[in-house]
């Protein structure tokens, strides 16, 4: 089994890795990139902790061959902030301490983040609609639903 | 995941060609597939990824009127090219699984895999849509074949899908609460010539056409005229969501709420 | 206290920087130098005599470090028990072994027969399957009843049949049979706690490390009491003396109970790593955690309530099969018994209550405490019955209640606890009005209007929490201590750090503890550090679960914060030539009542290691305390719940409109904190109530072994919630006067579903008097359609 040579841009910065044709592209990004951010929470596609964003769509990264990723771009959590300076939504669950564990928090930032540069001024229905792809055990999505609308205001308020 | 090869082609003809090895199989946008290799399930020696064939991607009208949507089109794509020409279809589309799901998954995919509990089949089916593979032409009515199967030969790929469009239609789904796959989902099509139904999620041989509710609705587009209707529970499927009974009366309920939200 | 940040305040949580931006270090994100990787072979049968375990060609596979099997565990303690009950004739309740990996049966499907440990998990697993496995099948045993048959098949060849233990709690049989023999009316209810399976979003991981050079083996695990797994693993499974066995549970997604107890893989990787001097790695697949992770709940209850012609409650008795699965998990005897029975009397001043619970084994995954931990069914029990009792009495739900409600504290149960403290009248009052009773009749309209059936549920809960004394535990069959432990160091410039033995796995403790003490010490929270999740930093401490980790722990850091002030002042007094009595520490500062005289509290830090001019014939150099807190008495948090669904007639789908929670827990330390795990508890209970159902068939397969069918609750199956916590009693018996808040939301939550459900189906002309959870479509439309 040889291994094939990708090259994607990866929060911004072109990268090349060489995987194996079996490995996912979370698997890649955790375990060649020290990208731990995106996590596996069943690597069936059903949890969203892996979510990422792919040439501007998001995407479940437990179900996508790190060989599909050649010549795309690749946004991962650890690309939203800019330096130390958090995205809205990161502000925003901090102030609303919309999340617990961390562990889906990622997978709901990249999902919620790609909402709101698709539909600014979503109602609770379709935040909720949204993010149902992403499992959280810990919150009951109630905070977490808040911090997104609260972002989507403020930054309506912002543009 | 067992070993394999992997291959992207970026032609019908490279992927035909690719596929005609022993054991390979094709990759559509990997939501079923994917978690089915993790499982070891099964063991192709190479996968070929549909994804870079432009070809079979997008949605156009054809010069009959049809609507073509490419065997390599995702669902998000659909849900929002669709939306003009042929809204049931567009709205089927934009609630199939989770926005992750419908950003990977392909209509190609979806059908090749009949999955039982599967929106798309249902609208292939109501349409009487044409399913054009790299070989041939399939009517619906030919293509699905019962759980998992289709008239698809080894190798062969969905290329487009070409879907008549109906005067008025409506998918309407119930989900499975824990996949939000079909517990039970009915499209319902209306044309000049009579009315399809086609069911998804509630047989134990996948989607099918319930002809009584086609006869009763040609007759008759109104809720009204399927009350007290409910195909025979019979061969449908009783799992941990829902008894055959219930599947059954579902069938019915939710036939007439199509049948109510046509348009 | 500080402007903010103290004790009150709703402080903003220091730790969720680093997962907003993907820097938790979580188990599954540590990667050891030349670590190896292991795969489990798990069983496919739930119950069959193992034949034949030939590893022989999986061995030669490519990658292959080693192939352990049973045999390799002969001399090695099995997996321990934490509890033992004792039955009704004063019997210790029967306890087989569990071994690591199995010896001569397996008795669950997912049961352990090898583990492999090769260069890489896809070799491990090619391996895995390769090894041949002969297994003779067994009958499973998967029901409950089936399994006290006389003639069942037993799980475990050298106990006397499949019955863990049958005991009897409370009141006498002439007090219960008095109660019911003059009863004016008594309901019955039959009804089911569904099995769950707990899902915290990261599965279980386990990596062992072992230096040869020092003889010392580390645990990293998912786990929430890294002490508690070393006290296990090293003195009962591997031997290991303490000091030479150091576990670290770092960042840890989410626990709910299933990561309290000590599993097999944790000593497995343990072990390897030991016997062949490289990190072994084990990450469970979600898969792999629906078949291995100890699952919750699995009750099946009679209950039956006696009341007077006033509609006193005078009696209850309840009789419980409660499942155990295949293997007693650490804590697995004490949930239907003493986390269930000694809450049954609710709360309510009902003379005479009498619990039967018989503990089962089963061919299944083994059962032990999920969010809550016998508690909700409890609750769930008792709140569904007077639901049903109220109806056939004609009576209102609300006051039925309010009318036997416990009013005078201390309060002792027949059922032995002592309530401290509570007022339910308050957070039933809270309820009415944050829940608007009064505009429900309105809203009922409304939906029937849209052609739904609405209906409203309430539910009143008491719970058990911060789960010591240790005292009281030993006495009713714990082999533990459950004290905690806190260690607060301050350094010399003035900033401090606070061990504790508490572990924070989303509970918020990086954020809650430092406010306690900076409230204690008049400082910024920000000059405090929280360590824990380490038995190498922190003192031995108990974990947690059970709502305990800021009765019992806070109240540790509490007291040795109070030491730290205590020492902190007579140094104050020295450097202020001041009688340590006068010396009053206020907003960092120390000064000298009645005088201008003050010193900083930095002033003192740095003279406690710079002991210049210091008082060392008196006291020691340096500034650090512990204390270890051992509680005289359970805390006792309790609510008043409400929700409001509107049932579709013509689907059974159920939707939740609305879900109000009146909490007393005590005084607060961070109230958006306690939000948050309210709302937490509340999600997985709709998810109990309407959703999720852990299924084996009578084969015991497992049917629900995925997200595809294990339906968790998503954003789009719960509403937003109001959460009221202004009605408090601070616990009696603890210093912070807290009473703990985790667990309140998941016992809270269910019955008020369900009685919200019946109460539709009744509006509608339904005659349901009840519907085992999940409240599914499928089930409500069944019963809609059979009543």
């Amino acid at each position: 089994m040889s291994q094939i040579h990708v090259t994607a841009t990866i929060n911004g910065d072109e990268t090349e890795f060489l995987c194996d044709p079996t490995e996912t592209l979370l698997d890649v990004l955790r375990d060649h990139l020290d990208l731990t951010g995106s996590k596996e929470g069943c690597g069936s596609g059903d949890c969203g902790a892996c979510s990422i964003i792919l040439d501007g769509r998001l995407v479940c990264s437990c179900l996508v061959l790190a060989a599909e990723a050649e010549g795309r771009s690749v946004e991962t959590i650890e690309g939203m902030a800019e330096g130390d300076k958090l995205h809205p939504l990161q502000e925003k669950f901090i102030e609303h301490a919309a999340l617990q564990c961390g562990i889906c928090t990622p997978g709901i930032l990249v999902a919620a983040k790609n909402l709101l540069e698709r539909n600014p001024n979503p109602s609770e229905e379709e935040v909720r609609y949204w993010l149902a792809g992403n499992l959280c055990r810990c919150t009951g999505y109630d905070k977490i639903i808040r911090a997104v609308m609260d972002t989507a205001a403020e930054m309506r308020g912002a543009a | 995941m067992y070993a394999f090869e992997f291959e992207r082609p970026s032609t019908v003809a490279d992927a035909a060609k690719a596929l005609g090895e022993e054991d390979a199989q094709a990759l559509g946008g990997g939501q079923t597939l994917i978690p089915t290799l993790k499982q070891r399930l099964a063991m192709p020696s190479k996968l070929v990824s549909l994804s870079g064939i432009a070809e079979i991607k997008g949605v156009c009208k054809a010069d009959d009127g049809a609507l073509c949507v490419g065997g390599g089109t995702t669902h998000a794509t659909v849900a929002s090219e669709a939306k003009a020409d042929y809204p049931a279809l567009a709205a089927l589309a934009g609630n199939i699984g989770d926005p992750a799901v419908r950003n990977r998954g392909t209509i190609g995919g979806s059908i090749a895999n009949n999955d039982p509990a599967a929106c798309y089949p249902s609208a292939v089916l109501a349409s009487g849509a044409t399913v054009v593979t790299n070989k041939r032409e399939i009517a619906a009515d030919d293509y699905f074949q019962g759980l998992f199967e289709t008239a698809l030969d080894e190798g062969e790929i969905v290329t487009e899908v070409r879907f008549p469009v109906p005067e008025k239609a409506s998918y309407q789904k119930f989900e499975q609460p824990a996949s939000r796959f079909a517990l039970v989902g009915v499209f319902v099509a209306k044309y000049a010539d009579g009315v399809r139904v086609a069911v998804t999620g509630a047989s134990e041989s996948g989607v099918f056409r319930w002809s009584e509710a086609e006869a009763a609705l040609s007759s008759n587009f109104a809720p009204e005229a399927l009350d007290g209707m409910a195909p025979p529970a019979d061969g449908m499927i009783s799992d941990l969501h829902g008894s055959a009974d219930y599947r059954a009366h579902l069938v019915g309920v939710i036939a007439r709420r199509a049948v109510a939200a046509a348009s | 206290m500080p402007a903010d940040g103290g004790i009150g305040a709703a402080t903003p949580r220091r730790e969720d920087v680093r997962f907003l931006t993907g820097a938790g270090n979580y188990t599954d994100d540590i990667n050891m130098r030349g670590q190896a990787y292991v795969a489990f072979l798990r069983s496919d049968v739930a119950h069959g005599k193992l034949k034949k375990v030939d590893t022989g060609a999986a061995a030669a596979m490519p990658g292959v470090i080693r192939i352990f099997t049973g045999e390799d565990f002969e001399g090695v303690g099995g997996i321990p028990c934490g509890w033992q009950v004792t039955d009704r004739h004063g019997e210790p309740m029967q306890e087989p072994p569990q071994p690591v990996l199995a010896q001569g049966k397996v008795r669950h499907i997912g049961d352990r027969i090898a583990a492999v440990v090769a260069e890489s998990l896809e070799q491990a697993r090619n391996a895995a399957e390769a090894i041949v496995v002969e297994i003779e099948d067994l009958p499973a045993v998967v029901d409950m009843k089936k399994a006290l048959e006389p003639d069942a098949t037993k799980v475990h060849d050298d106990l006397k049949n499949n019955l863990c233990y049958d005991w009897v709690f409370g009141s006498d049989d002439a007090a219960i049979e008095g109660a019911f023999s003059k009863a004016a009316h008594v309901t019955t209810l039959e009804l089911v706690n569904q099995r769950l399976v707990a899902n915290p979003m990261e599965p279980r991981v386990a990596i062992g490390d072992y230096a040869s050079h020092s003889d010392e083996s580390t645990l990293y695990t998912t786990s929430q009491n890294p002490h508690m797994i070393r006290l296990l693993m090293g003195a009962f499974v591997l031997g290991i003396p303490e000091h030479k066995l150091r576990v670290v549970a770092p960042d840890v997604g989410g626990g709910f109970g299933t990561k309290i107890f000590h599993y097999a893989e944790e000593a497995f990787c343990t072990f390897a790593a030991k016997a062949l001097h490289r990190p072994v790695k084990w990450t469970s697949s979600r898969s792999e955690a629906f078949i291995s992770d100890a699952q919750g709940r699995d009750h099946v209850t009679k209950i039956e309530l006696a009341l007077d012609a006033e509609n006193n409650f005078i009696g209850l008795r309840t009789d419980t099969l409660a499942n155990m699965g295949a293997y007693l998990m650490t804590v697995a005897p004490a949930v239907p018994t003493y986390l269930h029975g000694t809450l049954m009397a609710g709360c309510y001043r009902t003379p005479a209550v009498q619990v039967n619970v018989r503990a089962v084994f089963t061919n299944t995954v083994p059962v032990d405490a999920y969010r809550g931990a016998g508690r909700p069914e409890a609750t769930y029990q008792l709140e569904r019955l007077i639901d049903k009792a109220a109806r056939e009495l004609g009576a209102d739900p609300i006051a039925l209640r309010r009318q036997n409600f416990v009013t005078e504290f201390p309060y002792t149960t027949p059922v032995a606890v002592q309530y401290d403290t509570g007022n339910y009248h308050g957070t039933m009052d809270v309820l009415e009005k944050i829940a608007d009773i009064a505009g429900f009749e309105k809203r009922r309209k409304d939906s029937e209007a849209r052609g739904k059936l609405r209906g409203f549920g309430i539910n009143c809960y008491i719970e058990a929490c911060g789960l010591a004394p240790s005292h009281l535990v030993g006495q009713l069959g714990g082999r533990a201590g459950f004290y905690e432990s806190a260690t607060v160091r301050v350094n010399a410039t003035g900033g401090l750090v606070v061990m504790t033995g508490s572990h924070s796995h989303g509970q918020g403790h990086e954020t809650s503890f430092p406010q306690v003490v900076a409230d204690m010490l008049g400082i910024d929270p920000s000059m405090i550090e929280l360590v824990h999740g380490d038995t190498s930093k922190i003192p031995m401490g108990m974990g947690t679960y059970g709502s305990r980790s800021l009765s019992v722990g806070g109240s540790a850091i509490y007291r040795a914060t109070e030491k730290i002030i205590a020492k902190a002042k007579k140094i104050a007094a020295h450097l202020m030539e001041a009688s340590e009595a006068d010396v009053e520490l206020k907003d960092g500062q120390f000064s000298v009542a009645g005088t201008d005289k003050s010193v900083a509290w930095g002033d003192v830090t740095l003279a406690a290691y710079v002991p210049h001019n210091y008082p060392l014939e008196d006291i020691e150099p340096g500034l650090e305390e512990t204390a270890f807190y051992d509680p005289s008495n359970f805390t006792y948090p309790a609510g008043a719940y409400a929700c409001e669904v509107e049932v579709d007639p013509d689907t059974g789908k159920v939707e939740i409109m609305s879900f109000a929670a009146a909490d007393d827990f005590g005084n607060i330390i961070n109230p958006m904190i306690v939000d948050g795990q309210v709302h937490g508890g509340i999600g997985q209970g709709i998810g109990q109530a309407l959703l999720e159902n852990c299924v084996y068939d009578e084969t015991g397969q497992l049917l629900s072994a995925s997200f595809m069918d294990y339906a968790m609750p998503r954003a789009d199956d719960v509403p937003f919630y109001a959460v009221d916590h202004s009605s408090q009693t601070p616990c009696t018996h603890n210093p912070l006067g807290v009473k703990g808040c985790g667990e309140a939301g998941a016992i809270g939550s269910p019955p008020a579903v369900v009685n919200a459900v019946v109460d539709a189906l009744q509006s509608g002309g339904h005659k349901v008097d009840h519907i085992d959870m999940p409240v599914s479509p499928a089930r409500v439309w069944a019963a809609m359609n059979n009543a």
